[in-house]
């Protein structure tokens, strides 16, 4: 009974794992066979022979320059992360040790933007961006993302979760706040940060909406709205497009499953706020 | 802003910068302007892109404000009448836009909190390659809506498409449009969602129900209750804020759905699946008319908020 039980669970979760990868191995597979066998029906399984045409078509290639895409992506998530953790740690410092006037409607004021769909700020923010001559620049794919509550919110929750005893010897030492905040609380929040910077790089990575508004010159996108571009110009040769997704989805997926245990963190401590 | 440009401005007494040595240590402890050179980064940002957006938003929605166009003058509320009055230009497609959402989010809700919570329980037990499992039906939540939109696209293409190619080895008929037609479109937008999210969801179930004491169930079983009553009179009611939280974020997330129908139907067939963001950026940003996608935006984000009220609401009078 228990291992025919056993037996029907793995297989429901075998079964529920090929939905949920085929897809992905379809991709690369495609990613790497001719234009002429990606038409064939029934298609192949095995790519005969191995093909670097898609990813030929796509390194090599000035209407689309892919690469750069792919340095400006890369560019904007790095520096998105490390704005995010450098403002919102020191604003989360404030807000959970110190006292000031202002503290708990800040607090309040700052978590409820949290409710607000930002798809609904979105053309504000473009005007804002507009008169601040950031339109087409790495700037606006970077800088206005950081306004985001939850990286503020996430960061607070964890200093409190933090005994402030620690901090004591410190103060008792005379250390100064940015002290206390640089040399102690940081070290010991570091499995937090790593979730964070985790997080805001993958969330700039992907972000998709306001980069096609917001950058306009070839050489200026970031993948996903190079990704669009290449799919109008490429329609229906699947090795090309296919490349350009593997060339996207690689960082991330390499980035997941090296800090897969931060990211399942950061998701379900989002949850539980609720 | 003009607050935080002052203290900004004001900084003798500053923290040093990132990676420097505090200078005067003892001295500076206390300070009263201190907290707010620890706020002040941050708030620059939120005062320039999640604050001042909101009431600018507000004050673009009252204007007939052409991006192009130097003179913008105020309409009151004529951009908000017109989103609601059958003889403007604009209605059919606002609503058109306003129905496919509807759609949507009424069909992946649902399931995407049903499917999720399945996979939870059946990771939730301790086996081997628990975490393998996990991890598999998480990673499509981490590629953006780009890759997800070209991969989805190919895969669901009528002729060359993995989905008929297979639906055909089967034996079940191989020519579905589903990119091109409704239902179908609705079906494939929808699928590819709970496929891409599902993970996601689960995970937030998974730390719930990490969170419901074994002891509750093992009384429960003491009981005699059987692993439907035992799911029925423990694990939910345990879950129920995981449950809210999940059932507000969900209707939020599928509500502001864009990149699925953007990249996948294309808004096929004729307009039938463009979303309301889809409407409400091309209105502003490729049509210009900014002040009345600002009005859209707040009647948006207004129905929003009617609906996460009420579903806070309804479960707390559950609760009594």
């Amino acid at each position: 009974m228990t291992t025919l039980r056993r037996s029907a669970r793995y297989g429901l979760l075998v079964l529920l794992a090929l939905i949920f990868l085929t897809p992905l191995v379809w991709m690369l597979i495609t990613s790497v066979k001719t234009y002429g066998e990606a038409q064939k029906i029934p298609p192949t399984f095995v790519p005969k022979p191995f093909s670097t045409y898609g990813y030929e078509q796509i390194l090599g290639n000035t209407a689309n320059p892919v690469l750069r895409w792919f340095l400006n992506s890369m560019l904007a998530a790095t520096l998105h992360a490390l704005l995010v953790l450098a403002t919102a740690s020191m604003a989360a410092y404030a807000l959970a040790r110190l006292r000031f006037r202002g503290r708990g409607v800040g607090f309040a004021l700052i978590v409820g933007t949290l409710f607000i769909p930002p798809t609904s700020l979105i053309i504000p923010n473009f005007v804002i961006a507009d008169r601040l001559g950031w339109l087409d620049t790495l700037t606006v794919v970077v800088v206005p993302g950081a306004a985001s509550a939850f990286g503020v919110f996430f960061l607070r929750q964890f200093f409190l979760s933090i005994p402030a005893e620690l901090e004591e010897a410190a103060v008792l030492d005379g250390a100064n706040h940015w002290q206390i905040f640089s040399k102690v609380l940081l070290p010991l929040s570091k499995p937090a940060l790593a979730t964070l910077a985790v997080l805001s790089f993958l969330t700039n990575w992907n972000d998709f909406l306001w980069p096609i508004y917001v950058l306009f010159s070839p050489e200026r996108l970031t993948l996903p709205p190079g990704l669009g571009l290449l799919q109008g110009a490429y329609v229906t040769d699947y090795p090309v497009i296919m490349a350009g997704a593997v060339l996207a989805s690689v960082p991330v997926l390499i980035l997941f499953v090296a800090a897969q245990r931060h990211i399942i963190q950061g998701v379900s401590r989002s949850g539980l706020k609720g | 802003m003009a607050d935080v440009i002052e203290v900004g401005a004001a900084r003798k007494d500053a923290p040093p910068p990132a990676g420097g040595k505090g200078r005067r240590g003892v001295t500076e402890r206390g300070s009263r302007a201190t907290p707010y050179l620890f706020l002040a980064p941050y708030l620059l940002l939120f005062l320039t892109f999640g604050l001042l957006p909101i009431l600018f938003g507000v004050w673009l929605s009252v204007h007939q404000w052409d991006l192009q166009l130097p003179n913008r003058p105020f309409v009151g509320l004529d951009n908000y009448k017109d989103l609601f009055d059958s003889e403007s230009a604009i209605y059919g497609d606002w609503w058109s836009s306003v129905k496919a959402t509807a759609i949507f989010t009424v069909f992946s809700v649902p399931l995407l909190v049903v499917i999720p919570l399945g996979l939870a329980l059946l990771l939730n037990k301790s086996f081997p390659g628990r975490t393998f499992f996990r991890a598999v039906y998480f990673a499509p939540y981490v590629l953006g809506v780009a890759v997800i939109g070209l991969l989805w696209r190919f895969l669901l293409d009528a002729n060359l498409g993995l989905v008929n190619r297979l639906l055909g080895a089967v034996g079940l008929p191989a020519d579905t449009p589903w990119v091109t037609d409704v239902p179908w479109a609705w079906v494939s937008l929808v699928g590819v969602t709970v496929w891409w999210t599902s993970g996601f969801n689960a995970v937030i179930y998974l730390a719930g129900l990490q969170d419901i004491s074994p002891e509750l169930y093992e009384a429960s079983r003491m009981d005699g209750a059987n692993a439907w009553q035992r799911f029925r009179n423990v694990t939910v009611p345990g879950l129920r804020p995981v449950l809210l939280f999940v059932l507000t974020t969900t209707i939020l997330a599928s509500a502001n759905v864009f990149g699925q129908s953007f990249l996948i139907t294309q808004g096929a067939p004729g307009e039938e699946t463009r979303t309301v963001v889809w409407r409400i950026v091309d209105e502003g940003l490729r049509d210009n008319d900014a002040g009345r996608a600002a009005a859209m935006s707040i009647v948006f984000a207004l129905a929003l908020t009617v609906i996460s009220l009420i579903n806070f609401r309804f479960f707390r009078y559950r609760e009594d």
